[in-house]
């Protein structure tokens, strides 16, 4: 019998579930996907349901598990730790902090720090069998993020990198992994963050922290580089804020911060004094000074990051490097990071916010609480990260005859043949396929796709159908053997978490007064000849796809190029503002009417907008 | 309850933390306080005590 471990992630933002079976993941699943509660941290009941249904009939046997059959069940943090941080913390800053503390205690002794018992009873609460007898284990917040990117990497050995906001009382750590061990070997602390530095400027630049933080590096291209503006940031930046160090360890100047004991991030008069530009209030309108200002701190987290990976190369001599964590996400930085060439090889864990420690747990508990062997094979195991919920052709005809949906089945050639056609001639078309991802991005089975060619799908995409601000970018789906025509570096980028430059010949050059318009002026100039995914310093957010990870999105864009001569798409998730992904085909359709997407595919099943009835928000 | 006693115990032992105890102990015992003499004839004395 494989040995069965479940990972939980919850309590904070983004929980998450999964299932692994003798070291390999059989199934992924975020809570939000089914709950349809953005970044949902409640405890993932129905994502556990789901891991031991779906992922029991992926193991020998073939039927669902119940909680007995676990080898244990384990959570991504250790709570007395991060008890021990809360009480320091405030001790060492009394009495300044009373309110947080009097509204954060309550919350601990009635629940958090029962949380073995607060666990058990969830489990229990689910109604199968075994849950009183599963052994209970808790690893540490990033040696989960640790693991869930060492172990699932192709490498045997590798340096690990890991950088977040906070956990206990780790901020970030620099490991080695090798073989089935895992040996820690720097940590940074908290309140001295990387990760809560840039969320503070998230929260500075009015986007929400925890989510806004891939809009203000979305925001950051709009600076001018090398403008007096920007170096003027960084030097306040760097001379005011944090002490960064060679090593890429750093201190945080706590004058300007609140987030330690306070219920705002920064102390906001102190950061208008110092960059002489008041917090900007969400949804407003955005200046070029705050564009400047996303610049300088993206540059600053991206040499940062640079240090780190720096500074982990020499404590391990290895030349892979293993990332996650939050920060693990900005994919700006990791793509700086990849053309560095600090290491030959470089491995992101999809999932690299909090959720991902839900498999990382699993996994440090499989390879080190276990002692299990960790196979070789030398390949990414997340199995193209589509590790999540899936649903049958009968679920879909089901939802579709509860809602009178009119639809066409086509047989798979004729599949991605027709919607190839559709998507050439102008259409965005909701993709809804397989198994649904695990992490932030859609990678080509819960996306909406569009032609990267047409100069107005960017905007048409953001305003109709994303309802999302116009500034934010798109990112390139593209056959990995087609990558190096049209991108510069044209790596591996499996999961979309590496930026890349789009090649010189197919840049379109900037007029001359560039530098003088306004940010959304900027926006409007086309930029090469794949606009709607060509941000404005030519970057782009790349997915390959690979044939052997998604044959059907590889499928698709095939047939894209045989029609086009383009093997590449804009891919965006399948949801819209506020709304997690969608996950099943009744969410997909809900979407899809909601918006002004022009076809959905489901499986093999092709709806038009034009043939549907009236929407009915209830049945 | 026992168990997380046992757990806390044994957590304040490794990390060699015993002058959390204390703390530990008195928010413990207010929150008992809380639970217990919430929505009773009690609960008047808990407020005005804090």
């Amino acid at each position: 019998m494989p040995r069965k471990i479940l990972g939980l992630s919850a309590f904070y933002h983004d929980s998450a579930a999964a299932l692994t079976a003798d070291g390999e993941t059989v199934f992924a699943a975020h809570e939000e996907r089914f709950t349809r509660l953005k970044h949902d941290a409640s405890f993932p009941g129905q994502a556990v349901l789901a891991c031991l249904e779906q992922g029991g009939r992926r193991l020998p046997g073939g039927k669902p598990l119940t909680l007995g059959d676990l080898d244990a069940a384990v959570f991504y943090e250790k709570p007395l730790l991060k008890f021990e941080r809360l009480l320091e913390t405030h001790y060492a800053r009394a009495p300044g902090g009373l309110r947080q503390f009097t509204a954060a205690m309550p919350v601990w002794i009635k629940e958090k720090l029962f949380l073995k018992k607060v666990l058990r009873d969830k489990l229990s609460g689910l109604g199968l069998r075994g849950a009183e007898g599963v052994k209970l284990l808790f690893t540490e917040h990033h040696l989960s993020h640790a693991a869930s990117a060492f172990y699932p990497s192709p490498f045997g050995e590798a340096a690990i990198l890991t950088v977040d906001g906070v956990g206990e009382w780790a901020a970030g750590s620099i490991g080695h992994g090798r073989g089935g061990d895992i040996e820690v070997l720097r940590e940074q602390r908290f309140p001295h963050s990387l990760g809560l530095l840039y969320s503070a400027f998230t929260y500075y630049t009015g986007f929400r922290v925890n989510s806004g933080e891939y809009k203000l590096m979305g925001l950051a291209p709009y600076g001018e580089p090398g403008s007096g503006a920007v170096k003027k940031f960084r030097e306040k930046i760097l001379s005011e804020l944090a002490d960064i160090k060679p090593d890429g360890s750093l201190r945080l100047n706590q004058d300007y911060f609140d987030y330690a004991v306070g219920p705002r991030m920064v102390v906001e008069e102190k950061w208008e004094e110092l960059f002489g530009l008041p917090p900007r209030a969400a949804e407003s309108a955005l200046t070029r000074e705050y564009c400047d200002l996303a610049l300088a701190i993206q540059e600053v987290t991206e040499e940062t990051v640079l240090k780190l990976a720096r500074e982990a190369k020499r404590l391990t001599g290895s030349k892979n490097l293993c990332l996650a964590g939050g920060v693990a996400l900005n994919c700006a930085a990791n793509g700086r990071l990849l053309r560095e060439n600090i290491f030959d090889g470089l491995w992101i864990q999809p999932a690299a916010g909090d959720a991902g420690g839900a498999l990382g747990a699993a996994l440090a508990a499989h390879h080190i609480y276990f002692g299990e062997p960790r196979a070789g094979g030398g390949k990414d195991r997340m199995r193209g990260a589509l590790l999540g919920a899936e649903y049958t052709e009968a679920d879909a005809l089901a939802m579709a005859a509860a809602r009178g949906a009119v639809w066409e089945r086509l047989e798979n050639g004729e599949l991605f043949d027709r919607t190839a056609g559709l998507l050439a001639g102008g259409a965005v078309v909701g993709w809804h396929q397989g198994r649904e991802e695990w992490g932030p991005r859609a990678l080509g089975n819960r996306s909406i796709l569009g032609d990267a060619r047409d100069p107005e799908m960017q905007r048409k995409l953001n305003l109709k159908i994303k309802h999302r601000e116009s500034f934010r970018p798109f990112a390139p789906s593209v056959l990995a053997e087609d990558a190096g025509l049209y991108f510069e570096k044209s790596s591996a980028s499996p999961y979309m978490l590496l930026t890349d430059y789009v090649r010189e010949e197919r840049r379109e050059s900037r007029p001359d007064a560039y530098a003088s318009l306004a940010p959304l002026e900027k926006l409007r100039l086309r930029r090469s000849d794949i606009p709607a995914v060509t941000h404005l310093d030519y970057s782009a957010r790349v997915q390959t796809v690979d044939a052997g990870d998604n044959p059907r999105y590889h499928a698709l864009l095939g047939a894209f190029k045989k029609r086009t001569g383009c093997g590449l798409l804009v891919n965006t998730s399948f949801n819209v503002r506020g709304e997690p992904i969608v996950s099943t085909p009744g969410d997909a359709y809900r979407c899809f009417m909601r918006t002004e997407l022009d076809y959905l595919v489901i499986g093999n099943l092709l709806f038009d907008k034009k043939q549907q009835p009236p929407w009915r928000e209830k049945l | 309850m026992r168990e997380t006693l046992k757990d806390l115990w044994n957590f304040l032992r490794a990390r060699k933390k015993w002058w959390l105890l204390p703390v530990i102990l008195a928010l413990l015992a207010v929150g008992a306080l809380l639970v217990l003499t919430s929505g009773t004839a009690v609960a008047p004395f808990v407020y005005t005590f804090f």
